[in-house]
């Protein structure tokens, strides 16, 4: 039995920058086989060198040492035709065109697949077409690329990066700019991309919480340049996530797969109820400045859910209750407790 | 126009936005003013008997033939070859420095051109009562081979300066000292030059399509032809440069080899028009413009015979305005081009939703 070719494949590659007296390495050689159809993320903290090893992926850049090959075909000795035709990048800076409606921008990825007039045959309308129906963007293909949102841009530009029919796309950040609803979107999108037509799609991300959950792989660099990759729960539970990403002010919760500032907070309280309106509730003491603890000594003062259709709150203080509306009423709340806590252990 | 058929959007995006109307009626208006720039002048020719004439028939007066034929069909085939070639030396630098003030002489072309022509006329070209003709064919040659070297020996320094700089105002700035080291080079060949060779490169810089010759179109009309074409090779990568660099590198482009050509095309179009009209300012910003806002496109495929077909027509209208009908005073082409390209570079920058879908 063969088996399956693997799309990319990485032989001690490293990365870096070649300088006088011995290059400067910004990652480490390491060894990669990543099979078609699958998302890659590659994440890392701020200055890790992410840019550099995407760049080196995608041509811009000789390795500094080892190889990359796509496909069996070594990355870096193809000419720049071939190459178009294999590989197409999404870069992360904002983009000004000039007036190119959506749809004429898209047609522009048929570049290394065109005559030297750029003239587009049949089929090479039926792919702009195509890409256009993939990322959705139908609707915004007889608009003036430069009227989009970044949103909507983004689409545009993954689409035009698809039309090149490339094996592996590379994007640089692509959530970059856009906000929340649209970071999952186009999320979303590629990993159902990577999923449908079997591309393979790495790219890199500061959205760790959104790369946890859709990437098929991720590839973690951390400062020293030392690649990690591995399925990203096995990421988490190795430890090897956290390590990564772990500073003074910030810790990984690997309970809820979230990064949070962990305040040490002075004051505690007990948190008895369970459900949406606990996650939420939690989150609002522990930004207040709480400890919130399950079960605990008695004398803590406690808040409780009640039940029903409106989110209320009982706060309990010894032989004291009161009951609140609204998180703010209840943080109000709680701080009368505290203030009067204090002024009592004054006396 | 709201909701958009697909066929619609297949339309959009396969067919760029020609305006065939618009266009008919640009190369008819071409057709127009050639034959008026024929007629009009200091005497003015019947149109009719300008047919006649160009049909090789008799006119009713014997000396029309040979103001036409010897005077105003070379000035009006000059004027439709600079107007093309300094239109496409703009559009190919302001795509190349993604750019919408740059112009066929943004890195000091002319200015090198400049020196190489004021070496020619101020140090070696005998004087004559014009420029050109005394040198001859081979003074011609001549002339054209220096300005074109010179503008594209700047070319090249720019360009080596330009690997060790990044950023476009700075290469920017690099062309605005080169001009100055070149226009210092000059003035110093000026200072020491008699007074006639001063006077003669004086009256070159003022530009004008008048003083060329079937002799000198002989020269001119193959290498501003062959410039031409290689913008139409060049197309396609232009079309891929407006996403930056880095995309077209991404796309197969072969950067080093594009810009070459690039600038080579530049050098020598603007090169070629400036040796033989003198430096002609404004055609090249001013055209381009005029072609994007007019068609609602960046696409080169239509800009580039648009930017022929448009600088064709407002270099014969500069000539013409420039020759002031019925009287017996020449302007300088270069105040009457600034006189029309100002306003127009004003608009473009002043109406900033243009200028921004443009580049910026």
């Amino acid at each position: 039995m063969m088996s399956q070719q693997p799309l990319l494949h990485l032989q001690d590659m490293s990365a870096g920058y070649p300088q006088r007296g011995g290059a400067r390495m910004v990652v480490q050689p390491f060894s990669q086989t990543v099979a078609p159809g699958k998302l890659i993320c590659l994440i890392g903290p701020n200055g890790a060198g992410k840019s550099t090893l995407l760049r080196t992926l995608a041509g811009m850049q000789k390795p500094l040492g080892g190889r990359a090959l796509l496909a069996g075909h070594d990355i870096h000795r193809m000419n720049a035709g071939e190459r178009a035709r294999r590989l197409s990048i999404v870069l992360t800076q904002k983009m000004e065109v000039g007036m190119f409606t959506s749809g004429e921008l898209v047609a522009l990825g048929r570049h290394p697949h065109t005559s030297w007039v750029g003239r587009l045959s049949a089929q090479d309308r039926a792919v702009v077409e195509r890409s256009i129906r993939l990322v959705g963007a139908e609707r915004l293909a007889s608009r003036f690329f430069n009227t989009l949102s970044d949103g909507e841009r983004q689409k545009v530009l993954i689409a035009r990066a698809l039309a090149q029919e490339p094996d592996l796309l590379i994007l640089d950040e692509p959530t970059a700019y856009l906000d929340l609803p649209r970071r999952v979107e186009t999320m979303a999108l590629l990993r159902d991309l990577a999923r449908q037509t079997g591309l393979t799609i790495l790219m890199s991300t500061h959205d760790l919480d959104l790369a946890l959950r859709s990437a098929s792989h991720i590839w973690l660099l951390p400062e020293g340049g030392q690649v990690r990759a591995g399925a990203p729960e096995d990421l988490v539970l190795s430890g090897a996530f956290e390590a990564a990403f772990h500073s003074a002010v910030v810790a990984f919760d690997i309970e809820s797969g979230a990064f949070r500032s962990p305040s040490d907070g002075a004051e505690r309280v007990l948190l008895t109820g369970s459900g949406v309106q606990r996650t939420w509730t939690q989150r609002a003491l522990e930004r207040e400045g709480f400890t919130v603890l399950t079960e605990g000594p008695p004398g803590l003062p406690e808040v409780r859910l009640e039940e029903g259709a409106r989110c209320r709150w009982r706060i309990i203080f010894g032989a004291e209750v009161m009951i609140c509306a609204s998180v703010e009423e209840l943080i109000a709340g709680l701080r009368t407790f505290e203030r009067r806590a204090e002024a009592s252990s004054r006396k | 126009m709201d909701q958009p058929t697909p066929s619609e959007h297949a339309a959009r995006f396969t067919l760029p936005g020609l305006k065939p109307f618009l266009a008919a009626g640009l190369i008819l208006l071409l057709a127009l003013l050639f034959l008026v720039s024929l007629a009009l002048g200091s005497v003015a020719i019947p149109v009719e008997e300008v047919a006649r004439i160009l049909l090789g028939q008799e006119p009713s007066k014997a000396v029309w033939v040979n103001i036409v034929r010897d005077f105003r069909l070379p000035q009006a085939l000059t004027a439709i070859l600079a107007g093309s070639a300094l239109g496409i030396g703009g559009l190919l630098m302001q795509t190349f420095f993604r750019n919408p003030l740059a112009d066929p002489y943004i890195l000091g072309i002319s200015s090198g051109a400049s020196l190489g022509v004021a070496l020619v006329v101020l140090s070696v070209g005998t004087v004559t009562t014009t420029l050109l003709t005394g040198l001859g064919l081979m003074g011609d040659l001549a002339l054209a081979a220096a300005a074109s070297l010179g503008s594209a020996l700047v070319m090249a320094l720019v360009l080596a300066l330009a690997r060790r700089v990044a950023g476009g105002m700075t290469l920017l700035i690099v062309g605005l000292l080169v001009g100055y080291l070149t226009s210092a080079a000059v003035s110093l060949l000026l200072y020491f030059s008699i007074p006639e060779r001063i006077q003669a490169y004086i009256a070159w810089t003022f530009g004008s399509f008048s003083g060329v010759t079937w002799d000198q179109l002989a020269v001119m009309t193959p290498v501003v032809c062959a410039g031409l074409a290689a913008a139409f090779l060049l197309n396609k990568p232009l079309n891929a440069l407006l996403l930056g660099e880095q995309y077209a590198a991404s796309m197969g482009v072969n950067l080093l080899r594009v810009r070459y050509a690039l600038l080579l095309t530049t050098a020598v179009l603007a090169g070629t028009v400036t040796a033989f009209c003198g430096p002609i300012g404004f055609i090249g910003i001013a055209v381009p413009h005029f072609c994007r806002g007019l068609f609602a496109t960046s696409d080169h495929r239509l800009l580039v015979p648009l930017t022929i077909l448009v600088g064709a027509i407002v270099a014969l209208i500069a000539a013409l305005i420039a020759d002031a009908p019925g009287s017996r005073i020449v302007l300088p082409l270069n105040a009457v081009t600034a006189l029309i390209g100002a306003p127009a570079v004003l608009w473009v920058i002043l109406s900033r939703r243009h200028t921004r879908e443009s580049f910026t």
